[in-house]
């Protein structure tokens, strides 16, 4: 069906006969309609999802930096004032924006590095021969049952100071830890690695089994002595998985919400305000331009991360076969 | 591979092989078996503490939610409900709205599934079986919208969706999620594996396109089906932002959110917010135990090369 019109016609129709496009040779202008009809087709069928993708994905991405050029009035009601890109370097260069950053940064750097080594060490743990190992799997992949709600509520009325474990255990802080400025992002963190270990387990996992069983035994027949092997041999041939897992996990922990919004409500003081946070406050407030210039931003961020993992990591990845 | 992963791995099967030992090798080995029975045992203790660590804030979870508020609030804490009450799980499911939310989240899920489903079947079988200007450039732009965090689009969507008249519905729950760019390009993948062959054997039988799709595309792609199905499934049920913004009251709040309102209450209802915890995640337990291999599938999809 791809092919063009060529000078040996006879061949094509031949072709085309074998395909049951055309009856005849020589009957190009049914074939030419044939194409037109599926392209027709191929536009159809694209329609749906190109119709949701333009309403909700591209025209509010653009609309976004639209909106940043105009000042959201104090009151509502008033028109909003066009102010150029002022909006975007006040809100980008003010302490509020830093600290969302820094903060949203710090969380990633918390959770995503302890998730994926978590997650592999359950892994290696779990990839044994051991009677009732499938127990200990499934255990282990338990928390992708969980959302983030779910975790959330349960870390949060765990954590509470006065129907939560903490004191009893003799971990009492003042003020308590998720009102506690030097805690609480920690007990966020914590939360969060603990709801995503299943889904690390199970990537992890996934990339262990992938690795042949011919190459680990072929280094236990050389004596490699546990450690050298999964320095030189296990984990080169997992960074695939590994550098999935790192990319995705930047990116997810770089939209966290649920955790904040259940626990912390960015507090306090704002140790906990994560750019997504940050956005919804803005928008709680109606403040659509900020609310806008913060999503740039987060798009921006997102975007830098992505490309700079894809640059710096896989190089260093092995992609072997 | 993947889906083999929760099976484990049995014992291997030694064989064993008479031969003349000495007296001083039987002791070396004896001594071999013991060590060896003893390194066993350590690493059940260290698989079991680790699963006791993982297990431990979903037990404690459970045993609270059959206490009643004085005795969660005991300390030493009671870590086995003894005289379990179930009260607090029927005030979650009447009192504490969780039935409804449930039956919303049912719902909105359902309709985002089928929807990412079906257009990403439709345009899936256009990438990989239809030939078309601008074919690729229209590809290029399904990719791009993986680009786009939803978080970014929230702001305009919001407005969109009231213009809409879906502000508060069920409508505008699902509406910006019946499309997916990874479904797609997952599906695209899974069609490109089906032989060519078949497609002009089809052709000669006289099957359209559609028909071939729906009778011969579908069926072989479907262990891709049921990952994108786990996967937009998950997605679709674990929603937060989106819902949270998007409704006012609690006829049209999903699980997730319904959770949100179960934590706000008093703490001398603290039970209430354990039992409303299990309803909200048992769901998902069930599901995941019956389709474990296709959940250990759709989340991996893409991650493990081969």
């Amino acid at each position: 069906m791809t092919a063009d019109i060529a000078p040996e016609r006879g061949l094509i129709a031949e072709g085309l006969i074998a395909e049951g496009l055309i009856a005849e040779a020589g009957q190009t202008k049914r074939f030419l309609n044939r194409r037109r009809k599926e392209a027709g087709l191929g536009y159809l069928m694209l329609a749906p999802s190109l119709l949701i993708f333009s309403v909700f994905v591209f025209y509010p991405f653009f609309k976004n930096f639209y909106l940043g050029f105009f000042r959201t009035p104090p009151f509502p009601g008033l028109p909003a004032r066009y102010v150029g890109l002022d909006q975007f370097r006040e809100v980008l260069t003010s302490d509020y924006f830093t600290n969302s950053f820094r903060v949203t940064i710090v969380f990633a750097l918390l959770t995503v590095p302890a998730g994926i080594i978590l997650g592999l060490l359950l892994a290696m743990v779990a990839n044994q021969r051991l009677k009732g190992i499938g127990a200990y799997r499934t255990i282990f992949s338990s928390t992708v049952a969980t959302s983030v709600a779910v975790a959330s509520v349960i870390f949060g009325t765990l954590l509470n100071p006065q129907v939560g474990l903490l004191p009893w255990l003799g971990l009492t802080t003042n003020p308590s830890i998720l009102e506690n400025p030097k805690y609480a992002l920690f007990a966020v963190a914590v939360t969060t690695i603990w709801q995503n270990l299943g889904l690390s387990f199970i990537v992890m996992s996934s990339g262990l089994q992938a690795i042949p069983d011919e190459i680990i035994e072929a280094t236990e027949v050389d004596g490699a002595r546990p450690w050298t092997r999964f320095w030189r041999v296990t984990l080169p041939l997992l960074s695939p998985t590994v550098f999935f897992a790192f990319v995705v996990g930047s990116i997810v922990a770089f939209q966290t919400f649920g955790q904040i919004d259940l626990l912390t409500q960015g507090g306090p003081i704002d140790k906990t305000n994560v750019l997504t946070y940050a956005i919804y406050k803005a928008l709680r407030d109606q403040n659509e331009g900020k609310a806008a210039v913060l999503a740039v931003a987060l798009f921006g961020v997102t975007l830098l991360l992505t490309t700079a993992q894809m640059r710096i990591l896989e190089r260093r990845v092995h992609y072997g076969n | 591979m993947a889906t083999e992963f929760l099976k484990g791995a049995s014992a291997p099967a030694v064989p064993i092989i008479d031969l003349v030992v000495s007296e001083e090798d039987r002791v070396a080995i004896a001594k071999r078996h013991k060590r060896r029975r003893a390194s066993v045992a350590i690493r059940y203790v260290f698989l079991t503490l680790l699963a006791t660590i993982i297990l431990f804030p979903i037990y404690i979870t459970i045993v609270n939610s059959l206490l009643t508020p004085l005795q969660i609030a005991a300390r030493p804490p009671l870590f086995f409900p003894t005289k379990p009450t179930w009260g607090a799980y029927s005030d979650a499911w009447t009192a504490g709205h969780m039935s409804l939310y449930l039956m919303n989240s049912v719902i909105v899920t359902f309709l985002i599934v089928t929807g990412q489903i079906v257009t990403a079947t439709c345009a899936a079988y256009a990438f990989a079986f239809l030939e078309f200007p601008l074919k690729r450039t229209l590809f290029i732009v399904f990719l791009a919208t993986l680009m786009v965090p939803f978080e970014v689009t929230v702001i305009t969507n919001l407005t969109t969706v009231v213009n809409l008249g879906w502000y508060n519905s069920y409508a505008g729950l699902a509406a910006p999620f019946m499309a997916t760019g990874f479904g797609a390009f997952l599906l695209r993948q899974a069609f490109l594996g089906v032989p060519r062959d078949l497609r002009d054997a089809a052709a000669l039988d006289g099957y359209g396109h559609w028909r071939f799709m729906v009778r011969v595309a579908v069926p072989l792609a479907r262990p891709a089906m049921a990952a994108l199905a786990v996967f937009s499934f998950l997605g679709a049920w674990n929603q937060y932002l989106w819902p949270l913004i998007v409704t006012k009251d609690s006829r049209y709040r999903t699980l997730q959110i319904g959770l949100r309102q179960l934590r706000a209450t008093s703490l001398d209802q603290v039970n209430v917010t354990f039992a409303g915890v299990v309803i909200a995640a048992l769901p998902l337990i069930i599901l995941l135990v019956i389709f474990q291999k296709q959940l250990v599938r759709g989340l991996t999809a893409g991650a493990v090369k081969g």
